[in-house]
């Protein structure tokens, strides 16, 4: 039998995932990390973008998160995310458009917006359609 | 016919008010509905960054965090989070009573207590009184932000960064169900490790990334925002439900009374009735 860990997914709104997971993957501040059963313990902060969640072999769960927190435990992983969509849930037509929006934003030389704003808004978009996309194409 | 005319009136306005407190029953009933189901909704992150933050306890951090420290206690601060509206049962005097007699007991140990309230209530009581209030936000409606209450949490923690105060604590109702809230007070800063806690053992301490100090500030930010948050919304469900309970009694009180009263205005009615016959027959008799 192999190992497993307790994963939590939470974010502000609702809890998302609860169960035990062979491997977790999720987009940490200094890179992506990769987390096994029984891994030290750790505290990290989240960027937006893909958690998975690897339950067996066959069956791995994709999620897109807006940015959080992680804890690590040796039998517990729980992350924290400011809003967190299974990757089938996510809107492609809402996250083209504010793509879209942000690149403009961008683009505008006039100095009225709020660059920072506006690049966390093209990361989050950007990050979400990857994300669908790759649910995609390992659905297929 | 001029009998019992005063009980008729009186009558008819407790029938009125019965209107009305049957109507604050229902409008109390659905959006306690909503209110209870928004609080479930937040109740998991709230409860998960409070186990870390439990874990964090026990670690053996190489840095401190400030918020992790205990110190002498000279002055304490209280967050109190009360309702904006009134007629709710004793929601809100219950929740002021248990914050008063805690500040009786401080005081008589020569700790001071700095307040900030959430909720019109609470600032009515604890501004009549000669407390020392720092902060104050209210009109926060059914739905409140997040964003709404993180300049009085800000308020609060620079006073603890700075020293001004040792110890911060949440007082809030804690809703158990329909019938029964609960007042609680919840030391939110200094975290310290719980009794009860299951120990994790071993000197151990985490990895922090990036760095420990940012990851810290952030996460414990965060936590006292969220438990405070919570604390918001659970109150705000707890009020509807006091309030549908509260209004569900004043109707059936209502209710009581008008039959009681249109008992005695029957008799009235018919007492007079009987006179009158009794002196129609007297008089025709008489004839």
């Amino acid at each position: 039998m192999t190992m497993t860990v307790h994963v939590d997914i939470v974010s502000a709104e609702k809890e998302i995932f609860s169960g035990l997971a062979e491997m977790i993957f999720a987009p940490a501040e200094l890179g992506e990390v990769g987390i096994s059963p029984r891994h030290a313990p750790l505290i990290s902060r989240l960027k937006p973008g893909e958690v998975r969640v690897k339950v067996s072999e066959t069956e791995v769960y994709p999620f897109y998160i807006s940015g959080g927190m992680l804890e690590i435990q040796p039998h517990l992983v729980t992350i924290l995310a400011d809003t967190a969509i299974r990757a089938k849930d996510i809107d492609e037509a809402a996250a083209i458009e504010a793509k879209t929006r942000a690149e403009e934003a961008l683009s505008d030389k006039s100095g009225k917006i709020d660059f920072t704003a506006a690049q966390a808004q093209l990361q989050e978009a950007v990050m979400q359609l990857r994300t669908l996309d790759r649910f995609r194409k390992r659905g297929s | 016919m001029a009998v019992g005319k005063e009980i008729r009136t009186k009558i008819g306005s407790i029938k009125n008010t019965q209107k009305i407190t049957r109507a604050m029953e229902m409008v109390a009933a659905s959006k306690m509905r909503k209110t209870k189901d928004r609080m479930l909704a937040t109740r998991p992150y709230s409860k998960k960054i409070g186990q870390i933050i439990r874990h964090l306890a026990q670690a053996n951090p190489e840095y401190k965090h400030t918020f992790l420290i205990e110190r002498e206690v000279k002055r304490v601060g209280i967050i109190v989070i009360s309702s904006d509206r009134g007629l709710c049962g004793g929601l809100n005097s219950n929740l002021f009573r248990k914050t008063l007699s805690q500040i009786i007991q401080w005081e008589q140990t020569n700790i001071e207590v700095d307040i900030c309230t959430i909720g019109a209530k609470a600032f009515g009581f604890f501004g009549g009184l000669k407390a020392n209030l720092i902060g104050h936000v209210a009109k926060l409606g059914d739905t409140p932000h997040q964003h709404d209450i993180v300049g009085i949490i800000k308020l609060m923690l620079d006073a603890y960064l700075e020293g001004s105060i040792d110890e911060l604590y949440v007082v809030s109702n804690e809703f158990v169900n329909t019938m029964t809230q609960k007042p609680t007070f919840e030391k939110l800063l200094p975290v310290v490790a719980h009794e009860l806690e299951p120990r994790l053992n071993g000197h151990w301490d985490y990895i922090y990334e990036p760095d420990a100090k940012e990851v810290l500030d952030h996460l414990l930010t965060r936590y006292v925002e969220s438990i405070v948050y919570q604390g918001l919304v659970e109150n705000n469900a707890c009020e509807q439900a006091a309030r549908m309970v509260a209004m569900k009694s004043a109707s059936d009180n209502a209710g009581n009374i008008i039959s009681e009263l249109q008992l005695i205005y029957n008799k009235a009615r018919q007492a007079s009735i009987t006179q009158e016959i009794s002196e129609i027959v007297a008089g025709a008799a008489a004839v």
